[in-house]
């Protein structure tokens, strides 16, 4: 018998069919990656499993019992718990507080048998989740753990997990896939919703691919590879190898000298950093989130106070001019952040002011000239490929990938002579990936210099020239990315000194 | 079971017609406190709009009312639209009419235009500095500003009063407080049998709508209102902004204070605010922030309270009465922002499975 099993399953919203007779069965004691693309019907598939839609036409069986889910609630009564990408936690309360909330009890809490079911949970699955920590000191990782012993204190036994590792750092993915396995081995069923193709071989253990609202296949781990599995998402034969464009490198265009940055509660998050970039050159940053890559980042687009040091941009220094002032220089920024909205978009604002947030201080008098920015949009809209019902919608409504398109679309359209991007292709999907890493690669060629800080050690390795890795706030090297491997690359990130710090000498 | 399901976004005929709707059942709830009152609410309801509309001079009384809440509200619409929220309507209004009333009683001779224009200068800088003070504030410290702009409003309407008891009295009141008339120079001109304020309020609320939309300032404040994170990132300069921005809030009611100070009262005294700067925030909310809905917005509610002071007088119904059938009103308005984010769904299958579990 299966665990779960979804037959013919059909939803339309509009005149979009996102689901079209989609069918799935996934055992106990299995995980099961659902793969496919932005847009497959990945999420509407789960959101049904998880009662938040309900299905137009097909039946959804648990335990072979058929049943109709009409609520999240009723949907975690015959145990199926759903980890969203977007967590739905209390910030001002404790991990214990928020896996009680919304519990049928009597009038007081037993605070005790709970903290001790919780105690329970938490080492059988080995969460180590501190109950009395309050949500808002949590990182995004903890938070993700509180999710999951909340759907399992609540008696989930099929677990759901949307693109869980988009906002996890390298070790968190580990810490999570550790506590999956783990739930694998007491019997429960998970179903891993992705499209990166190393996370699945790392750990499903059959998978189902969909594409564009359809089941194309389901196969196991063993028989299949990553470049099959990713010409079944995207429908067409793939190259997955990223072309490292070979560019005469000219002057120096970035020089950072023996910069020192504290945070507000005065800890040291920049120490000593120095390196440079010359133009068409790609300098890649690796290191575990938070090494100080933002604050880098931030650092050179003038948001981020220096305590010592000087930044030179085409020989001259940054430091004290304001951040309009480094913007007119041709220096571009864009981080994305592990909530991809938050700095450097507008939410409630349409593609076009979006696209002019940069640049109306050009526009010479009082008024805004949108005209110009509304054939911007047009244009990053088509040539991105962003699906959006018209350049005048909030961009809040857009997906995440979407949203992240008008970011990089604006940032790489403004003619840059500096471009610093942040993790540009987080929570994208192949195609999309890999037409920015060609953007970048553009610009390259056109002579930028090009900060790239990126999560994905691969890309680092194909895409960049050279490859500094950050640990601590500290600079632990700086390599030729054509002549490392992923393993130096790794201990450095754990703080392993390299001794010969190539590049870092100006010639 | 109910349960509360949040909406997508919902098309804008039909965020209109739940507004309407939620008008509609205020009047039958309403209705039926006239009904206890023994008297027939569609009798009454009538006189309302006969109490509003119906002759030259109930018109003319309700848009001596619609103005200071127009020019108000425009003032307050900057501010929220910058996520600043300015409850020191009141205190402003106050500051303003103060330093228009300086300049009105110190120099009654001055030539009319030029009197004139000097009081209205003058109430846009009293009114503006008034609200730059929490603005700094909150630019230079992170402060609340609902607490100090809320505050700032006694202070205001304490020193109105000082000045009425104390050091402004006029001598020649026999001992009754009250501040000297303006010289007929400060007094604003009367267009088409009203006075002129309600050009000044046609004009800024064009002005605004223009500053808002299409100029960079009011991009800035919009992107400012959004994400302070954001602002910084495109190179906007915070500070700045922020006391521009309030200094243009504070400024317009200001003028309000001016206008109502010169046209209405024709001196200054504690009544010059009248609640208007309170009142200017639900009409400025209900608006969406948007400067030509805030006309219509503000001429509905005068009507409404220059309609409810009537049906006090025909029907001989209490005050009181007439406050609960506005209040009625707004509140059913207001609650129907809750259907506008949220709709309820029965929910009966969810009970069945259940009990089946």
């Amino acid at each position: 018998m299966s665990y779960i099993a979804m037959k013919g399953i059909t939803k339309i919203f509009g005149d979009v069919v996102a689901n079209d007779n989609i069918n799935l069965q996934v055992e106990a004691g299995e995980i099961h990656a659902l793969l496919g693309e932005n847009g497959a019907g990945k999420s509407t598939l789960v959101n049904m499993l998880s009662g938040i839609y309900s299905p137009d036409s097909g039946s959804i069986f648990i335990r072979d019992q058929e049943v109709k889910l009409t609520s999240p609630r009723a949907a975690l009564e015959l145990g199926i718990g759903m980890i969203h990408q977007h967590f739905k936690l209390v910030e001002i309360m404790t991990a214990q507080e928020n896996i009680m909330l919304g519990q049928k009890n009597g009038i007081f809490l037993n605070k005790k048998a709970h903290a001790a079911k919780i105690k329970a949970l938490s080492e059988r699955f080995q969460l180590g989740v501190d109950p009395d920590k309050k949500v808002y000191d949590m990182s995004v990782g903890e938070k993700q753990t509180l999710e999951i012993l909340k759907v399992l204190y609540r008696g989930a036994d099929i677990l759901i997990l949307d693109e869980p590792t988009a906002v996890l750092t390298p070790q968190e993915t580990e810490k999570l896939f550790k506590i999956v396995k783990k739930m694998k081995e007491e019997g429960c069923a998970v179903i891993f919703i992705t499209h990166k193709m190393n996370e699945v071989m790392a750990i499903a253990d059959r998978i189902t691919v969909l594409r564009k609202g359809k089941t194309i296949q389901t196969l196991d781990k063993t028989t299949t590879s990553p470049k099959e599995l990713a010409e079944l998402m995207v429908g067409h034969p793939l190259d997955l190898s990223i072309d490292r464009v070979q560019v005469p490198q000219g002057e120096v265009t970035l020089q950072v000298k023996n910069i020192n940055a504290k945070n507000v509660e005065g800890i040291e998050v920049l120490r000593n950093i120095s390196f440079h970039i010359r133009s068409g050159e790609i300098l890649g940053i690796a290191g575990i989130a938070g090494s100080g890559q933002k604050e880098l980042c931030e650092a050179i687009a003038g948001l981020f106070p220096l305590e010592s040091g000087d930044i030179l941009f085409n020989n001259e220094s940054l430091v004290g001019k304001s951040p309009r002032e480094i913007i007119t220089c041709g220096i571009t920024m864009s981080f994305v952040p592990e909530d991809r909205l938050g700095m450097g978009l507008v939410a409630s604002m349409d593609i076009v002011d979006n696209m002019i947030l940069k640049s109306y201080q050009n526009d010479k008098g009082l008024f805004i000239d949108r005209k110009k920015a509304a054939e911007k949009a047009k244009k990053i809209v088509k040539k991105l490929d962003i699906s959006t019902p018209g350049i005048h919608h909030p961009i809040r409504q857009l997906s995440g990938g979407n949203i992240q398109k008008v970011l990089l679309g604006r940032e790489l359209d403004s003619d840059p002579k500096l471009l610093i991007t942040a993790y540009p292709v987080r929570g994208l999907d192949i195609n999309v990936s890999y037409k920015i890493y060609d953007l970048i690669n553009e610009e390259k060629e056109k002579g930028v210099a090009i900060l790239f800080v990126g999560e994905d050690l691969d890309v680092l390795l194909e895409l960049c020239d050279r490859i500094m890795v950050l640990c601590n706030g500290e600079v632990t090297g700086i390599i030729d990315a054509a002549k490392t491997t992923k393993d130096e690359l790794g201990l450095m990130m754990a703080g392993e000194k390299k001794q010969y710090l190539e590049g870092t000498e100006i010639v | 079971m109910f349960r509360m399901q949040k909406r997508g976004e919902m098309p804008k005929t039909k965020i209109v017609a739940i507004r309407i709707l939620a008008i509609i059942l205020a009047l039958v709830a309403a209705a039926f406190i006239i009904l206890l009152l023994k008297l027939n609410p569609v009798d009454v309801y009538i006189a309302m709009v006969k109490g509003a509309f119906g002759s030259v001079y109930r018109v003319k009384e309700v848009i001596i009312k619609t103005i200071p809440l127009v020019v108000t509200s425009l003032g307050i619409a900057i501010a929220f639209k910058m996520q600043f929220w300015n409850i020191g309507g009141e205190g402003q209004i106050c500051m303003g009419a103060f330093l228009a009333s300086y300049v009105a009683l110190n120099y009654p001779d001055l030539p009319k235009p030029l009197l004139i224009s000097i009081m209205i200068l003058a109430s846009i800088i009293g009114g503006g500095l008034w609200a730059t003070v929490p603005a700094y504030f909150k630019a230079k410290w992170r402060t609340n500003e609902t607490i100090i702009t809320l505050m700032m409003n006694y202070i205001a309407l304490k020193w109105i009063q000082y000045l009425q008891y104390g050091p402004w009295k006029d001598p020649k009141a026999m001992g009754f407080p009250k501040i000297p008339h303006f010289t007929d120079n400060a007094i604003l001109p009367d267009l088409f049998g009203v006075h002129i304020g309600w050009v000044f309020a046609l004009v800024l609320t064009v002005l605004i709508y223009i500053f808002l939309n299409y100029t960079k300032k009011g991009f800035e404040i919009a992107v400012l209102g959004e994400s302070e994170n954001t602002a910084a990132y495109a190179g906007i300069n915070i500070k700045r902004t922020i006391i521009t921005a309030i200094f243009l809030s504070g400024g317009l009611c200001g003028l309000t204070g001016m206008i109502q100070a010169s046209a209405l009262h024709n001196t200054l005294s504690v009544e010059v605010s009248g609640g208007v700067g309170f009142t200017a925030i639900i009409t400025t909310w209900l608006s969406a922030l948007k400067p030509f809905v805030i006309v219509i917005v503000s001429l509905l509610f005068a009507a409404l309270v220059q309609g409810g002071s009537f049906i006090q007088t025909a029907f001989g119904i209490p005050q009181a009465a007439a406050q609960l059938l506005q209040g009625m009103i707004l509140f059913f308005v207001l609650g129907s922002e809750f259907f506008i984010r949220y709709k309820l769904v029965w929910n009966k299958s969810f009970q069945s499975i259940s009990k089946k579990e």
